[in-house]
């Protein structure tokens, strides 16, 4: 698994899901958090591409041998892409939530929404929080 | 939330090991300490082990021991000679399942190991049916209890004990001996499919167990209930509080084979009738035949009718497919029968299998690692 970090360019949602912006697209992801109470995962269940996502509903989930997790969107958009990657070997969520470890590339519909979500500070507070 | 739970002899161990701890029946238990994945697999192909401390142990001894006994528990105690054990359960009149359990002849009582979170109430329905000169006492304190499991097991515990008499005990066979010094008793048991034994030691005197398991060239992997219970289910061995169940009769759990039908145990009556009439319902053991992960309350769907359910899933991690229980139409449970899974509203095919999912019989340990 991969030490603890939170990468300075995301914006965070209190689900524990990242954004990073690309332009007009963002790439989702789990935070190290998250994918630590989840412990190793297992199976992905990604959206279609195509799909409509809605913030803060869930566009797919990720198992453990324990537990199902619902994936939460932090913003709006439309599911441009799907790391098959994660499919193939769901582990690399553990050892590479922010890279490799990706999970759905969206065109958001609304850019705006970002601003409700956290920075790295204020995500990091939230957690010494929980 | 963790100070309310009970705490076995080994926590200190657990926490050092960074295990990622949970509450299970009342106990704050190792959930895994690594991951789920590599615990399972190391008691597949080398060996583990697991603190199962939390479970219960209660003694019966005085004269009508057995014949109390032979009325309480389905199994056949008859067929118990000193130092051997067997599977059992008891049961209500109704049949409901109370709790599964191990049951030893020693040489003056016998010994139950049972779930801990049935501790109390098979004691209460063990002593509140026991005779004059029946003493039943629950000595689930005065016990830990450590699992060594997995086909090098031998290897593990061999510089640990005295002699062979280890290696001879039969499958269920239980014997008084000398642990890294601590006098304990061994069993040929377990709860993984795999072979090895369950050392019962003083309370007080596990961690000078557990530390000269872990300490030695061949140091099995500590395990967790995690791995614990996917390993279980890959063999089909069903659990109390997910196949059984004061709802449930052993036979409809499968278990007419631990069920002494020709005697006269408290739940014989209604299992008898079971046997005659037919079940409306079964437990069967599945695997999926494309990805996804069944889980616990699954709906088992059969065009478009609702089956049954699933009582216990996981990813398999020998089999890297996804597995489960379910009680199920009567006609649907045989080996080899098309089901659909229902996982949060995806139908994911399935195919009912024979139990174990894992061929785990006798095989030459690997010792290349």
């Amino acid at each position: 698994m991969a030490d603890e970090t939170y990468p300075d360019d995301l914006h965070y949602h209190p689900e524990h899901d990242w954004v990073r912006v690309e332009g007009d697209e963002a790439v989702f992801g789990i935070t190290w958090y998250a994918q630590d109470a989840l412990g190793e995962v297992v199976y992905y269940d990604p959206p279609d591409v195509g799909a409509a996502i809605v913030k803060d509903a869930s566009y797919g989930e990720l198992e453990s041998v324990k537990a199902v997790s619902d994936i939460i969107a932090p913003a709006s958009g439309e599911v441009v892409a799907v790391n098959d990657g994660v499919r193939a070997t769901p582990e690399s969520v553990n050892s590479d939530p922010y890279g490799v470890g990706w999970l759905i590339r969206v065109r958001l519909t609304d850019p705006s929404e970002l601003d409700s979500l956290m920075d790295v500070a204020t995500y990091r507070s939230y957690l010494s929080g929980l | 939330m963790s100070s309310t739970l009970l705490r076995t002899p080994l926590h200190d161990r657990h926490v050092a090991l960074g295990a990622k701890l949970g509450g299970f029946a009342g106990w704050d238990m190792p959930l895994e300490y690594t991951t789920v994945r590599e615990e399972h697999i190391s008691v597949r192909t080398r060996c583990g082990v697991f603190d199962v401390s939390h479970m219960g142990q209660i003694t019966v001894a005085g004269d009508g021991a057995r014949a109390s006994l032979r009325e309480l528990l389905t199994n056949d105690i008859d067929a118990l000679e000193p130092g051997e054990g067997h599977y059992t359960l008891v049961c209500r009149e109704d049949g409901g399942t109370i709790d599964d359990l191990i049951v030893y002849a020693l040489l003056d009582h016998y010994l139950i190991v049972c779930n801990a979170s049935n501790v109390g109430p098979v004691h209460d329905w063990v002593a509140g049916r026991a005779p004059d000169g029946v003493t039943v006492t629950d000595a689930s304190e005065r016990y830990a209890m450590l699992a060594l499991q997995g086909p090098s097991w031998e290897d593990v515990i061999r510089p640990l004990v005295a002699g062979d008499e280890i290696f001879e005990l039969p499958y269920f066979g239980i014997a008084q001996m000398a642990v890294a010094g601590v006098p304990s008793l061994v069993a040929r048991t377990g709860y993984t499919g795999e072979p090895g034994v369950e050392i019962m030691c003083p309370s007080h005197r596990a961690p000078d167990v557990w530390d000269a398991l872990m300490s030695g060239p061949d140091a099995p992997a500590p395990a967790g209930l995690a791995a614990r219970d996917t390993l279980r289910m890959e063999m089909g061995y069903p659990l109390y509080g997910q196949e059984l169940s004061l709802e449930r009769t052993p036979i409809e759990a499968g278990l007419r084979w631990a069920c002494h039908l020709d005697g006269g145990f408290v739940g014989a009556d209604v299992m008898r009738r079971q046997v005659q009439a037919g079940l409306p319902e079964r437990l069967c053991i599945f695997t999926l035949d494309e990805p996804g992960i069944p889980r616990t309350g699954c709906p088992v769907m059969v065009a478009d009718q609702v089956v049954g359910r699933v009582t216990s899933g996981t990813l398999s991690p020998t089999l890297g497919i996804g597995i489960g229980m379910a009680y199920v139409r009567a006609d649907l449970a045989a080996p080899a029968t098309a089901l659909h899974i229902d996982i949060r509203g995806k139908l994911k095919a399935a195919t009912t299998r024979k139990r174990p999912l894992v061929d785990t019989s006798p095989r030459k340990a690997s010792r290349d690692g």
